[in-house]
């Protein structure tokens, strides 16, 4: 929450900041000198391995980079090639559907079982660390073979699926259910959403839907004029993060395909085809064109959000 | 519910009401627990089975179990024994630990405690970092550490621990030094101390909870982490366990999935057990700081 209002408004530190008014400048340069020391090791983090690869990789983009023949300047070759690439556009579409279905219904669950545990019953403590478990495991290798096994051909959940009479074989190797496959594996997850949903849920003050109660509104009412309204800003939160985050999926789509992406390219997730492309073929400059192009989509889609935010997103006692 | 008086008849049923939605509460939820545990504890119970048994294997409980693929696993793969990637992944994630908690802590405080010109910018453009995909480094960054002879070494992994890359802890860090009153540094200032000392003596054992949570992060995203050790581990004897798990997942894909199941769980341990000792730091952590899993 906090990170989300800090990053849509102009980043304040540390509160009202002393400023001696040049009585004393020995103090302000002292302070000065001091401030860049402590943020030296920041400050070069920043330039040698963030800024600087950013523009290395703008660059790069624009050559035919392979780490072993160099690379000459080519132009917009690489962005013109990436758009009559069949396997690069595959890879955009699962992408896409990853993140347009997945992330709503992961969020949904999330809302969902907060809402559930909402309640003085007890024992929601350990509740919610049962279902944010898999949110700590679900990215690791050891949970894709988990996922790999039980959705192969004769796995656990083909068994399950002959029990109902569906006859389906695995979903693994079935390019129709092998994107869903995924989408169930960050489903899964949806306990670090809810954690934070469950915060925002306790920060809703009891009178409203008190209030709500006198004026003899329904549950689905409350929960459309409260609840919603009032989390709004947690939504927004979860929104953003959740979806930059389905971008970058590649650990589990790694494992489960077995670096490759199939069947049929149907698990050829983004970053996974930039892998491909940069470090299995040494396609470097065709990758960082890939690179740049992802940065430029999550960064409108990142904007998106934060321009349509403030006809939904609600802060109650909002005075910015 | 037996000791009630009569007159509160009413009381009695709407309590009873109450408690029989309390029990269907209950019920589903744990309902829900075991279908959203279910992949864990199958892959626990798997790993005592004997391999010819694992796929189809609905049931929980093992007909017969067995220590095979445990075996198997501690024999090591290609020369190489499991605990040699075990250490490889201790190693990583204590050094990112380090690295993290000095770093982001000693940045968190220059951009909390000290005014000094641009660092409003400064912050604003660490704050940027955080949306930034990583991928868009990775390449450059590739290059370079390879120009620089650092593949396949723990220098590329470590690196950015060390340099407050995560600007995720920094974040972490200035919030909590928010809440630390100001008047403490004002004292200690007048005392003669200077930044560092401050720093060191005052700020940093303070932040004792706030080190706490990062270091659970950061030893776990390690412990984890599998595309930074793939782009840059090429010997086999430096690689952490999520690249061991790979080679079992690959050579063995359709042999062994005992072994498989047994280093995988093997590999999970960890994380588990930080999980159930730290687990009000963790969920603190998320539902306060927005922190991943």
């Amino acid at each position: 929450m906090a990170l989300t209002r800090e990053a849509a408004s102009t980043p304040r530190v540390g509160g009202p900041s002393r400023r001696p008014h040049g009585k004393r400048p020995p103090r302000r340069t002292a302070d000065a000198r001091a401030g860049y020391a402590f943020l030296a090791p920041w400050l070069l983090g920043f330039i040698a391995l963030t800024a600087g690869p950013m523009v290395a990789s703008a660059y790069l983009s624009f050559t035919d980079y392979h780490p072993v023949r160099g690379g000459d300047w080519i132009g917009w070759d690489n962005y013109q090639r990436l758009f009559d690439d069949p396997r690069f556009l595959d890879s955009v579409e699962v992408t896409l559907l990853y993140a347009v279905v997945g992330t709503p219904i992961k969020l949904a669950a999330a809302l969902g079982v907060a809402m559930l545990l909402n309640n003085r019953r007890g024992g929601q403590g350990t509740y919610r660390s049962a279902f944010y478990a898999p949110s700590l495991i679900g990215a690791s290798v050891s949970i894709a073979i988990v996922w790999r096994a039980m959705f192969n051909d004769d796995g656990i959940v083909d068994e399950a699926g002959q029990l109902f009479g569906m006859s389906e074989g695995g979903w693994i190797g079935n390019p129709d259910l092998s994107l869903p496959m995924m989408i169930l594996l960050a489903v899964w997850q949806f306990g670090a959403p809810m954690v934070i949903f469950l915060a925002g849920l306790k920060q809703i003050p009891n009178e409203l839907y008190e209030a709500a109660d006198v004026d003899g509104a329904g549950a689905w009412r409350k929960f459309t004029k409260i609840t919603l309204p009032m989390l709004s800003p947690v939504l927004f939160f979860n929104l953003v993060l959740e979806t930059i985050h389905s971008f970058q999926v590649f650990a589990s789509a790694f494992i489960i395909s077995g670096g490759r992406g199939g069947p049929a390219n149907s698990t050829l997730f983004y970053t996974l085809y930039l892998y491909q492309r940069g470090f299995g073929q040494g396609q470097l400059g065709y990758a960082a064109a890939m690179a740049w192009l992802l940065v430029i989509v999550v960064g409108i889609i990142t904007l998106i959000f934060f321009r349509t935010s403030r006809y939904w997103v609600f802060y109650s006692g909002e005075g910015r | 519910m037996k000791g009630t008086v009569a007159s509160e008849g009413l009381g009695r049923r709407v309590r009873r009401r109450r408690s029989g939605r309390t029990v269907l509460f209950h019920v589903s939820v744990v309902a829900l627990c075991v279908v959203m545990l279910y992949p864990g504890a199958w892959l626990l119970l798997s790993s005592f089975r004997p391999t010819n048994q694992i796929l189809g294997e609905t049931g929980l409980i093992p007909d017969h179990t067995t220590l095979d693929n445990f075996r198997t696993v501690f024999e090591g793969i290609g020369g190489i024994s499991f605990w040699t990637f075990f250490m490889n992944s201790v190693y990583l994630g204590v050094g990112s630990v380090i690295g993290i908690c000095l770093s982001c802590s000693v940045t968190a405080y220059g951009f909390s405690r000290i005014a000094f010109p641009g660092r409003q910018v400064f912050f604003a453009i660490m704050i940027g970092t955080l949306l930034l995909p990583f991928h868009v480094v990775i390449i450059p960054q590739f290059i370079m550490f390879n120009e620089m002879g650092w593949t396949d070494s723990f220098v590329p992994l470590l690196i950015g621990k060390f340099l407050a890359a995560d600007a995720f802890f920094v974040f972490l860090m200035v919030q909590f030094m928010r809440t630390v009153p100001k008047e403490l540094d004002e004292s200690a200032r007048l005392d003669g101390a200077g930044h560092p000392r401050i720093y060191w003596s005052i700020m940093l054992p303070l932040m004792r909870p706030v080190l706490a949570t990062a270091s659970i992060f950061a030893f776990i995203w390690s412990w984890n982490d599998f595309l930074a050790p793939l782009i840059y581990l090429r010997s086999p004897e430096n690689y952490p366990l999520p690249l061991m798990l790979r080679q079992y997942a690959d050579q063995t894909s359709t042999s062994d999935y005992g072994a498989q199941m047994a280093a995988a769980t093997l590999a999970l341990v960890p994380v588990i057990l930080f999980f159930v000792l730290f687990q009000r730091y963790i969920v603190e952590g998320v539902s306060t700081q927005g922190l991943r899993g």
